[in-house]
């Protein structure tokens, strides 16, 4: 078998840029390439950065079936959803202060909701169903006649569930509430049609479809016109919207990532899919291992699985030879066990067993098979030195017995 | 987050895995955590007539520091008296260990769990021998 170790799957936390993306970006930044402002208007220099920009927006355009001109450039997806919900918020006050959201998003929204709040709006924050996906009717009983936009993530990054927003658009569009979609982790897994979808706002990001990092665009509706007060102020940039000099490199790697996500998305989701369920074909025969969030609706990307009585944290540790990401937050300062996974009403101790696994272009079927054997073998060792392994194998109810909390 | 090399010895190669008999007169368990915080330890020892631990075994569920803390512990408490054991503190396994900040709690759910398993074996003697 040959792997390169480790191998890496963790392809929603980011993607390496694809080859062709990098060798198209080296042309955008030196003396000999373009490297000029696109917003010169004087002189070759800045014609051609402009040039590049502009087909570059056309290319994510294409990616959604937008027209560029509702494509606003920002750093990233977190720049993209600040400037659509707080820009929302602060354009639209005046008709309502009311915006609905879901438990499960990324912080980069529930971060902006909370900033919203303490400037005098007020959230609901709907909770997922068991299978992390929202309840269609129980979101359309909460809007209000003083909400003014549903922020709803397309993908949701820890457990890969796609959620229906064809549907949450008509509900949106009937009420004459405005729409924002998080699509950071759905564009090249999923389609996205904005001719049909009544979306208003949708953000993305490059380099979770193997663009680079720092730079991402908002996608701002024009019929129905949405407005949207800007949060960077400066040199009047993407018309008033997000000032700021347009980095021509990143912009240039984005559109060519998403053009090959244009081309290639079809095909990639069909590999892709079947190395996921191989991977999960691998390793579903085990005892007591859970898959946490829908299978049906949800990227091929994405496997989220608790391996109960066995601790998160190890178990990373002990998979050392392929980068995942725990549900369990205990990797960062924080001892709390993955929000998302709790919001789908998993208990403390499955949110704590629990392992992320996203893969993507660049994996191979050999990565598959050593996954498997890998994984296999450190959750039988590490469940041999469980204490809770032993007592469920001895029959005990671990809810029978009184923890000392700590 | 990276670990010590001492975290890494004790988590790829445990000392001490394992349980004893809990009815045993002469093993005393201590079990303390909870599976929802992510940490678990069950702690063993076997005690002999002069009061010295023989042997300890454990099994924990938690992160690489928690294994490696009750591992670590394991071996020092053997050949210890139980008031030798008992006075183990918390501080001197983070030390040897180099446990993090955000993994102090490890060391002091292992301090919890030598006292738990000692008040366990002198509870089940008291009464035996009362």
């Amino acid at each position: 078998m040959n792997v390169n170790l480790p191998i890496y799957m963790d392809y929603s936390a980011t993607t390496p840029v694809d080859p062709r993306v990098a060798e198209k970006m080296m042309h955008y930044l030196t003396l000999q390439g373009v490297f000029g402002n696109p917003a010169s208007r004087s002189h070759k220099f800045g014609w051609e950065a402009e040039h590049a920009v502009e087909e570059a927006r056309e290319h994510i355009a294409a990616l959604v079936n937008a027209d560029p001109k509702e494509i606003v450039w920002t750093s990233g997806a977190t720049e993209s959803n600040n400037l659509a919900i707080k820009g929302v918020a602060h354009f639209y006050q005046a008709q309502g202060k009311h915006i609905i959201t879901c438990k499960t998003e990324h912080k980069a929204v529930l971060d902006p909701c909370r900033q919203l709040e303490r400037e005098g709006f007020e959230v609901t924050y709907l909770d997922p169903q068991p299978n992390g996906l929202i309840d269609l009717k129980e979101l359309e009983a909460n809007i209000r006649k003083d909400t003014i936009l549903v922020s709803l993530m397309h993908v949701n990054n820890e457990i890969g569930v796609v959620a229906d927003i064809a549907a949450i658009g008509e509900i949106t569009r009937a009420h004459k509430v405005l729409f924002h979609v998080d699509a950071a982790q759905s564009t090249g897994k999923v389609a996205i049609d904005l001719e049909k979808m009544k979306v208003d706002l949708m953000s993305f990001s490059a380099h979770k479809t193997y663009g680079p990092k720092g730079v991402g665009a908002l996608y701002v509706r024009r019929k129905p016109r949405v407005r949207l007060e800007a949060q960077m102020h400066g040199g009047g940039h993407e018309r008033g919207m997000r000032s700021g000099t347009l980095a021509t490199h990143q912009c240039v790697g984005m559109g060519e990532a998403f053009r090959i996500a244009r081309e290639e998305m079809l095909s990639e989701g069909e590999r892709i899919k079947a190395l996921r369920d191989k991977l999960w074909n691998g390793i579903k025969d085990m005892e007591e291992v859970y898959v946490n969030g829908d299978l049906e609706h949800r990227v091929p990307h994405n496997l989220n699985v608790s391996f109960n009585f066995v601790e998160g944290e190890s178990l990373i540790m002990a998979l050392k030879d392929i980068a995942v990401s725990s549900g369990s937050a205990c990797t960062s300062a924080s001892l709390e066990p993955s929000y998302v996974l709790r919001a789908l009403g998993r208990d403390d101790e499955l949110a704590h067993s629990s392992i992320r696994f996203s893969i993507g272009r660049f994996t191979t079927e050999a990565d598959i098979d050593y996954a498997i054997d890998l994984i296999r073998n450190k959750v039988g060792k590490l469940r041999e030195l469980s204490p809770l392994w032993d007592m469920f194998k001895d029959g005990v109810d671990l809810k029978s017995i009184q923890w000392s909390a700590h | 987050m990276s670990y010590s090399e001492k975290v890494l010895d004790h988590y790829e190669n445990p000392r001490n895995v394992g349980a004893m008999d809990k009815d045993d007169a002469s093993v005393g368990t201590g079990m303390v955590g909870a599976p929802a915080c992510g940490d678990v330890m069950r702690l063993q020892i076997k005690v002999n007539e002069h009061g010295v631990i023989e042997d300890a075994k454990f099994k924990t569920y938690g992160c690489g520091s928690a294994i490696a803390s009750s591992s670590l512990l394991t071996e020092w408490v053997k050949g210890k008296t139980l008031e030798e054991a008992g006075a183990i503190k918390n501080t001197e396994i983070a030390e040897e260990l180099a446990l993090p900040p955000v993994k102090i709690h490890c060391s002091v759910l292992a301090e919890s769990a030598i006292k738990a398993a000692i008040e366990d074996y002198q509870s089940k003697n008291a009464t035996t021998t009362a």
